[in-house]
């Protein structure tokens, strides 16, 4: 949040650079997908973590896995915001562009604002990766870029000379380069080099040479921005005041899989997770297939259908079934979720939203799947929906989904999207206390037993598992008679049952908790969000609320249904934006549930929203 | 002796009755599922297995209504996709006894993929699957397994596309049982079905299924009770492979192809091809299952019964072991595992 950044004080540094403190920064790192962009930001993000920074980060990288070295398509970014004061999102500029070559440099100046700082490796300013960039002349001598502040900065030499009492090939040292720039990047910074360097001895302990040159290349890197003379000062921001708690880095989907095993332990019964690989959720297979001795099944399947229906046969054997997939992945599971529909049993499915139609942009972020959520099945089908607010939500959404999901006999699709499963915040841990706990109850009783005789106040159906001794029962994607269970062409049952159905989905609005207006309870505008734009909306809020405007938001983290007072909320307001990454899917359903006027603010570029960009928005409707 | 729970621990003998359910059965008079249906009922009470402990788990098809005639756990599922929710079963509960009952539209074209893997995987699960080599419940199209040219509503000028072979294919898969019946061979339906059932592993059984409305008589030429011994061959472990109403033909295996001999003018039992249910390779089972009628006999039995670890066996282990080894997990410390730091 750049409006925030300020210069505060200046002090004189014990050695010869002044240290300038900061409020909030912004950098980002581009190079080529096989520079190692994204480790890096991810271990500049794991310090700047423990050093008591407030941060969000933005991980962006292309589909392919090594794209032609040096192509625009090629170039990799990670941007991390940090600050200490309380932020939300990934910060809308960076202040600083690191760039590891002329490609990333091209790709990303035109987010620089003015004044930026570019640091750029101008070893790699050749004029062959000048031309595949697509560079007529060297922006770094042509006088292009005056109106930032460019370091030019001998990144591969100043790595192949620090590490020239090691033995490995030269190739492998010129790939250290990435800690050499990580090491300058944390002395501008004024950050530790002891957590780097503890990972890098743990990731190479099996190959010292290769942990030996990262080391070292790191070290360099810091006493490089020591010694040079091109930098004049370097920079601090202090400890965020956060909350009082232990804290940790986590992504979307790290805090979707431990909340995943976490509803499995609150449930006291077991996991089962089925998935087929796909970006970006298949972390979370990853994830959970570590956790074998919390009992935690992963199941490889042979396909997106094989994945749900293996969920489905989880659930009916009375594990926790859960799948994951991303959009194509959904188009795919929308038969076998209709079979959990009709035979009501418990499966979370988790919805890594991407960029589509088809396959899309696999990398880049959208909201694009929620009415393919709430609608994308044949006939009458309702399922729960949720939708994580933020990356740490993600893990406390999971265990609510299993909670709907086991009280009520049902689906629930949880949607988060490859902003919030890439992306990274501090989160503060919960006693394990406060979680909410999860009921299993498992039928056993034979007397007065049947598949489909409802839990009056939930109009669950009983769980009943295969190995009961006197519930052996059958059930399927065939119409059921009410009670019974038994097939049934029936008109009045089926449309008793259709009803039913949908009644049972509607009264989980009962057991969520209610929106709070963030704002006044009423004024001009209200910005209603959904999903993975709560930090930017509620940024935006905050921008307008200081200067006194009349503008309040909402945030629903739960999409089917609604939480109940969501229709008195909406007419308080004179108008009512929706901003989305998609073309007004929510904007549709409050017009069609509600009979408001919402406003659809799109965007969909593959990108999150800026905080600018919604500030910019409301604006125009005060 | 035969047993299953009451409820209460005690074991009490199960009959054939235990295993009919309530439903009234719908497919059409004269269908060979009922004949399959029959031959299942008589053989789990065989089998010492509780009732409750039975999951039959379906596709879509004529065959795959077959759980709602079963009174054991069921689940009718979608099309195709039975093996995949048979193998969430079976992982979560391997005390189960999980059977797949499906056809070949279901089997081998909408649900060949997840057939495929359940085979490849030795997933411990019983799969059976009627061959009527035609679309019934959509009353008449073609299916993968109908031979080439047929004429049906979908090819009015015949097929132009050769038919699979399901046996071919589970051998191919590796599966480790893989055997063939005929609906009115009841006693011989009855020995692979309890075979299957006493297997360790997958269990793949191909059953030719006459449907009496769509595709009658389509394995007469060589099923029929009057001609099946000249036409079909039984395999029997261990044994030589002799057919004929006289038992005077044999296979013989001549290089790398199998050959119809006449027993006499100097040749024997011993030079005959001795049946080998357990052999790791399945390449003699492969050039067994490739027989067809009319230039062979048309073999049923079982192709192939051997042990390997099962699935659902080596994920359950690996979840042991990561206990043994790590300790049963600990939520509080799974949160705060990597690096932590505290705010004051």
């Amino acid at each position: 949040m750049r409006e925030r950044a300020s210069t505060l004080t200046t002090v004189e540094s014990e050695v010869r650079h002044q240290i300038v403190e900061l409020e909030t920064v912004t950098v980002r790192f581009a190079g080529d997908s096989g520079d190692g962009i994204q480790l890096t930001g991810t271990l500049f993000t794991n310090t700047t973590a423990l050093v008591g920074n407030d941060l969000g980060t933005f991980p962006d990288y292309p589909a392919e896995i090594r794209a032609p070295a040096g192509t625009l398509p090629g170039v990799s970014a990670y941007q991390i915001c940090f600050s200490s004061q309380d932020i939300r999102t990934p910060g809308d500029q960076p202040d600083v562009l690191v760039a590891f070559n002329p490609a990333a440099l091209k790709v990303h100046l035109p987010d620089l604002p003015e004044g930026g700082m570019i640091l750029v490796n101008v070893d790699a300013f050749t004029e062959y990766n000048l031309k595949k960039a697509g560079y007529t002349s060297n922006p770094l001598e042509d006088g292009s870029l005056a109106k930032y502040r460019v370091y030019k900065i001998p990144m591969t030499t100043a790595t192949l000379s620090a590490l020239r009492e090691i033995d490995l090939p030269a190739k492998d040292k010129e790939r250290c380069k990435n800690f050499w720039a990580l090491g300058l990047v944390y002395w501008l910074f004024d950050r530790p080099l002891e957590p780097t360097l503890r990972w890098i001895e743990e990731r190479f302990k099996k190959n010292p040479a290769i942990a030996q040159a990262n080391a070292t290349a790191l070290r360099a890197g810091y006493a490089y921005g020591d010694a040079a003379e091109m930098f004049t000062v370097h920079y601090r921001v202090r400890r965020a005041q956060i909350a009082p708690g232990v804290y940790r880095k986590i992504t979307g989907n790290e805090a979707l899989a431990l909340g995943l095993i976490a509803a499995s332990q609150l449930a006291g019964r077991p996991l089962f997770y089925a998935s087929y690989p796909i970006t970006p959720a298949s972390d979370i297979l990853h994830e959970l297939a570590v956790h074998k001795n919390f009992g935690v099944r992963t199941f490889q399947a042979e396909d997106e259908i094989a994945a749900m229906c293996a969920a489905i046969g989880a659930a009916f054997a009375g594990y926790l079934g859960a799948t994951g997939t991303s959009g194509p992945g959904m188009c795919l599971k929308s038969e076998a979720i209709n079979l959990a529909v009709m035979t009501e049993l418990p499966v979370v499915i988790c919805d890594i939203q991407r960029a589509g139609p088809s396959t899309g942009m696999p990398t880049k972020t959208e909201q694009g799947d929620l009415l393919q959520a709430l609608f994308g099945r044949n006939s009458e089908s309702p399922v729960a929906v949720v939708a994580p607010a933020t990356p740490a939500d993600c893990f406390y959404m999971a265990i609510e989904a299993f909670r709907i999901a086991t009280k009520y006999m049902t689906p629930v699709i949880l949607l988060s999207d490859g902003y919030l499963a890439n992306g990274a915040e501090p989160w503060k841990l919960p006693s394990i206390e406060e979680l909410p706990k999860i009921e299993i109850r498992f039928r056993t009783d034979p007397n007065g037993f049947y598949p489909y005789l409802r839990d009056p106040e939930t109009l669950a159906r009983p769980w009943a598992i295969p190995g009961t001794p006197g519930l052996e029962h059958r059930i399927g994607g065939l119409e059921k008679q009410h009670i019974t269970g038994n097939v049934s062409y029936d008109p009045k049952n089926h449309e008793l049952m259709v009803k039913l159905r949908a009644e049972k989905i509607a009264r989980i609005a009962e057991d969520i908790p209610l929106l709070e207006v963030f704002g006044e309870p009423e004024g001009k505008v209200l910005v209603v969000g959904w999903g993975s734009t709560y930090g930017a909306i509620t940024s935006a809020v905050e921008h307008w609320q200081r200067k006194g405007a009349p503008v309040s938001s909402i945030h629903l983290r739960y999409l089917n249904p609604f939480p109940r007072n969501l229709g008195e909320i909406l007419p308080r307001f004179e108008k009512i934006l929706v901003p989305e990454l998609n073309l007004g899917q929510l904007a549709l359903l409050l017009r069609g549930r509600f009979l408001v006027d919402a406003i659809p603010f799109s965007k969909v570029q593959g990108r999150p929203f800026k905080i600018s960009e919604i500030i910019d928005r409301i604006g125009e409707l005060l | 002796m035969t047993h299953g729970g009451d409820g209460q621990g005690t074991v009490v003998k199960l009959t054939k009755k235990d295993f009919v359910s309530d439903q009234e059965v719908r497919w059409c008079p004269g269908c060979g599922d009922y004949a399959i249906l029959a031959q299942m009922q008589k053989v789990l009470p065989e089998l010492g297995i509780p009732r409750e402990k039975f999951v039959f788990v379906s596709g879509i098809g004529c065959s795959s209504r077959f759980p709602y005639y079963m009174n054991t756990y069921g689940f009718h599922g979608i099309h195709g996709r039975a093996p995949a929710i048979a193998t969430g079963i079976k992982v979560c509960n391997p005390d189960l006894s999980v059977w797949v009952v499906t056809g070949d539209g279901d089997g081998l074209s909408i649900g060949g993929n997840h057939l495929l893997h359940a085979m490849r995987r030795n997933v411990d699960i019983k799969i059976v699957l009627f061959n009527n080599r035609i679309y019934g419940l959509t009353k008449g199209q073609y299916s993968p397994t109908s031979e080439f040219g047929k004429k049906t509503k979908s090819s009015p000028m015949g097929t132009v596309e050769p038919p699979v072979n399901p046996i071919c294919l589970a051998l191919a898969a590796e599966a480790t049982f893989v055997a063939r019946s005929v609906d009115r061979h009841t006693d011989h339906l009855a020995y692979v079905l309890e075979r299957a059932a006493r297997h360790k592993g997958v269990a793949f059984v191909e059953v030719f299924q006459n449907c009496n409305i769509f595709n009658d008589g389509a394995f007469e030429p060589f099923a029929d009770r009057s001609v099946k011994e000249d036409r079909m061959v039984v395999l029997e472990h261990g044994k030589p492979l002799i057919f004929g109403k006289n038992r005077e033909k044999g296979i013989r295996l001549n290089g790398t192809t199998l050959e119809v001999v006449t027993l006499g003018d100097g040749i024997t039992e011993a030079d005959l091809l001795v049946h080998d249910e357990k052999r790791p390779d399945p390449a003699i089972a492969f050039l067994l299952a490739r027989m067809d009628y009319p230039e062979y006999p048309v073999p049923v039995g079982v192709f192939r019964a051997v042990e390997k670890p099962t699935y659902d066996e080596l994920v359950n282990a690996q979840i042991e072991t990561a206990i043994a080894e790590r300790g049963p997990g600990s939520l509080e410390k799974l949160l705060r595992s990597g690096d932590i730091w505290v705010i004051e």
